[in-house]
């Protein structure tokens, strides 16, 4: 049973995953050369709109205004969606929301059921919970289907495999789905995961979905994907089961026009992503007989309460940031061992996560160095909330020796008597580590700084110390 | 026109080089410089490493100390991006002195209108945008057109110029093994360019970069674009 439920009870430090991950060429590779591709696209194609800084201004705001008035909408939502045929169920967690979905696909009579590519499901470990109730969820998205037969997890939101190229594709599908004479021409992978799954889509009886958005006024619910494997899941089962975070209900019909805008051209580069599927409730005769949808909040009311993390809810998951992102290019997905990974990983996973089962580690895997922000496109301040997360860590984990020098370098910083005193201190205390101006021992938590870097000593004179002479002269 | 040197206390206390440099430059605009010397730290480092309670304590200092000065230059990115961007937040009564503080090259071509400071060079130079200059302060180009001025300097384009160096303060020991990778890459592409110094205008990306340079043993240096300025 594949390990999905990241967020388990011994969270792993990213420091010490990271340090093994940089060490994964072949990984590191995979990534850079998606992380390049994706990222001139999605250039190229923003730069194509005149207003494409205003689209965003919009999408920031609408986002906004659909998370302040979430007590509305959501009975809104629900009232649409039933009255168009459909169920409505609420889970307050994960647990709630695997009981719902069991229940269920068990009703519906499936042994097996159909996923659409979906993080929410992946985020409540709804597979894990499928298999333990003798059921078999089929990845269909043939990226997700790859880290499924590999027994993995995803790395990466929009690009589950990123970190396998092709031929490591070949080598799993030819032992996996018995394909010997398989070779890792893109068309031929392609094909065989196509035969694969196309009979499982004929005999389907139930298929789960996540949601890109839901929109109140109408109860319209809607995915959008590249392969038009979710169009075949969400088509053709008798019963279709959709999980959606409470946060992306949207007010109104208009308010899609801005977010499927933004969210191809943001997430993969695409004008427009190839299947946009909107369906409400169910209809006599066509797709699906029953439909239920599950409303989904573990965490997000929390995160909601939360002043200054609140904008975190606004995120349509396009994963621009993680493309952009410096660190995740060094690491890849898998070392921040969470769902959600990068820069919105390191931002969401703690609001979802509450206070216990979170690496403290995780908001500070970033440089700050905003290249996210600069690309998100519903402006969530990334960096400003990687702050913030750290912040709450700082306060409610102990810091050890990295708290206590800072808090007395705090007080060393409040005072100009005792800032130059700790100056010439330390020009006393470093002669035994260097020479010709180097430091040359690394000790405590310089060894990390000297791992890579030599550093200079404190020179026989600082700055204040020249001036002050100058002055003189 | 009167203008105080805020150094930062990393520029003070290990690259002192810097603000001599910077002094230099402003001096021969015919800028009165002062060194007021209460000034410690502007509190950037224990906000990014989410110390809030001294970072606010240390902006209000800030604020203090540079409470009467005109306008307040400080030869770092990261540093005038912090007091400008969150000092205000963390203390919004000294809100018009962050409003009055800028980097060098921001002073210098946005607020000064000079770009040719009589300065020389003999040397190929890559330029490093560093991360809080390009998108927190957004000073833009003015770094490069600085330097473009300055006879004798032959600048060089870096791949991937706007990628990160991997410093990121706390970052560089906290999460010491990716920060080494992200510099790595950045070392690769500053030997690709075929520079002999990469030039920024951040003491602390430098030193993480010049330190970085040294231990491969590369014979490129690291100089700050006030060094660069003040030949
Ligand atoms: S935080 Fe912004 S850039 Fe990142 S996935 Fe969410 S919407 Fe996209």
């Amino acid at each position: 049973m594949r390990e999905l439920a990241a967020r388990s009870a011994r969270p792993v430090a990213f420091p010490s995953a990271a340090e093994a991950a940089v060490t994964d060429e072949q990984t590191r590779t995979n990534v850079r050369l998606a992380q390049d591709t994706i990222r001139a696209r999605r250039v190229a194609v923003a730069a194509e709109l005149d207003d494409w800084e205003a689209l965003r201004d919009a999408g920031a705001a609408l986002r906004d205004r659909s998370l302040s008035r979430l007590r509305d909408l959501l009975p809104l939502l629900e009232d649409r969606v039933t009255r168009s045929g459909g169920v409505v169920h609420w889970a307050r967690d994960a647990e709630e929301a695997n009981e719902i979905v069991v229940r269920v696909a068990r009703a519906a009579g499936a042994r097996e059921v159909l996923k659409v590519k979906s993080l929410t499901t992946d985020e409540i470990g709804l597979n894990a919970a499928l298999e333990r109730a003798g059921l078999r969820p089929l990845e269909t998205d043939l990226a997700e289907l790859v880290c499924q037969l590999a027994d993995e997890r995803p790395s990466h939101l929009l690009v589950p495999a990123i970190h396998k190229n092709r031929t490591e594709i070949r080598d799993l599908f030819r032992e996996r789905l018995g394909l010997e004479e398989l070779t890792d021409e893109p068309r031929e992978l392609a094909e065989a995961a196509r035969a694969h799954l196309r009979a499982a889509f004929l005999r389907a009886k139930v298929a789960i979905s996540g949601a890109n958005a839901a929109v109140a006024e109408t109860g319209t619910v809607c995915v959008v994907e590249s392969e038009g494997n979710g169009r075949m899941c969400t088509t053709l089962a008798d019963t279709l089961i959709t999980v959606m975070g409470i946060e992306k209900v949207v007010a109104e019909w208009r308010d899609l026009e801005v977010l499927l805008q933004l969210l191809p051209r943001s997430a993969t580069g695409e004008r427009m992503n190839p299947y946009t599927s909107l369906w409400t409730g169910v209809r006599e005769g066509d797709g699906p007989r029953a439909f239920h949808l599950v409303l989904l909040d573990a965490g997000r009311t929390r995160a909601l309460a939360d002043p200054v993390a609140r904008p975190v809810l606004r995120c349509i998951r396009c994963s621009a940031c993680i493309n952009a992102c410096p660190v995740y290019r060094q690491t890849g997905g898998h070392a921040y061992h969470t769902v959600y990974a990068g820069p919105i990983g390191a931002i969401l996973e703690p609001q979802l996560a509450g206070p216990r089962g979170q690496p403290g580690s995780l908001p500070f895997a970033s440089s700050l160095c905003g290249a996210c922000a600069d690309v998100c496109p519903v402006r969530i301040d990334i960096p400003g909330l990687l702050v913030h997360e750290r912040g709450r860590v700082v306060r409610s984990e102990r810091q050890g020796l990295e708290g206590a020098s800072l808090r007395l370098l705090g007080r060393v910083f409040a005072s100009r008597e005792r800032y130059e005193r700790a100056q010439r201190l330390a020009r006393r205390l470093q002669r035994p580590a260097v020479r010709e101006g180097r430091v040359r021992w690394f000790v405590g938590p310089l060894a990390g700084w000297g791992s890579s870097r030599e550093l200079p000593a404190v020179p026989p004179q600082t700055f204040r110390e020249w001036w002050a002479d100058r002055d003189r002269a | 026109m009167r203008v105080a040197l805020f150094v930062t206390c990393l520029a003070d206390t290990l690259a002192p080089g810097v603000g001599r440099a910077a002094v230099t430059v402003l001096e021969r605009l015919g800028l009165g410089v002062d060194f007021p010397r209460e000034q410690t730290c502007c509190g950037q480092l224990h906000w990014n490493a989410g110390y809030a309670d001294e970072a606010t304590a240390l902006a209000a200092r800030f604020g203090e100390v540079f409470a009467d000065a005109e306008v307040i230059v400080t030869p770092s990115g990261s540093c005038a991006g912090h007091v400008r961007e969150h000092v205000p937040t963390l203390v919004p009564r000294v809100a018009h002195v962050a409003a009055r503080t800028f980097e060098l090259s921001q002073l210098l071509v946005e607020r000064l209108g000079v770009e040719d400071v009589g300065s020389t060079y003999a040397g190929r130079l890559t330029y490093h945008p560093t991360c809080h200059s390009l998108r927190l302060l957004r000073v833009g180009d003015a770094p490069e057109r600085l330097l473009r001025a300055v006879p004798g300097v032959e600048l060089a384009e870096l791949p991937e110029a706007t990628e990160c160096c991997g410093f990121g303060g706390m970052f560089s020991v906290k999460n010491a093994a990716v920060s080494s990778a992200m510099l790595a890459a950045k070392l690769d592409a500053i030997a690709s360019s075929g520079a002999d110094a990469v030039c920024a205008c951040d003491a602390s990306c430098l030193l993480h970069i010049g330190g970085g340079l040294e231990r491969r043993g590369s014979p490129v240096r690291a100089v700050h674009l006030a060094e660069v300025l003040a030949g």
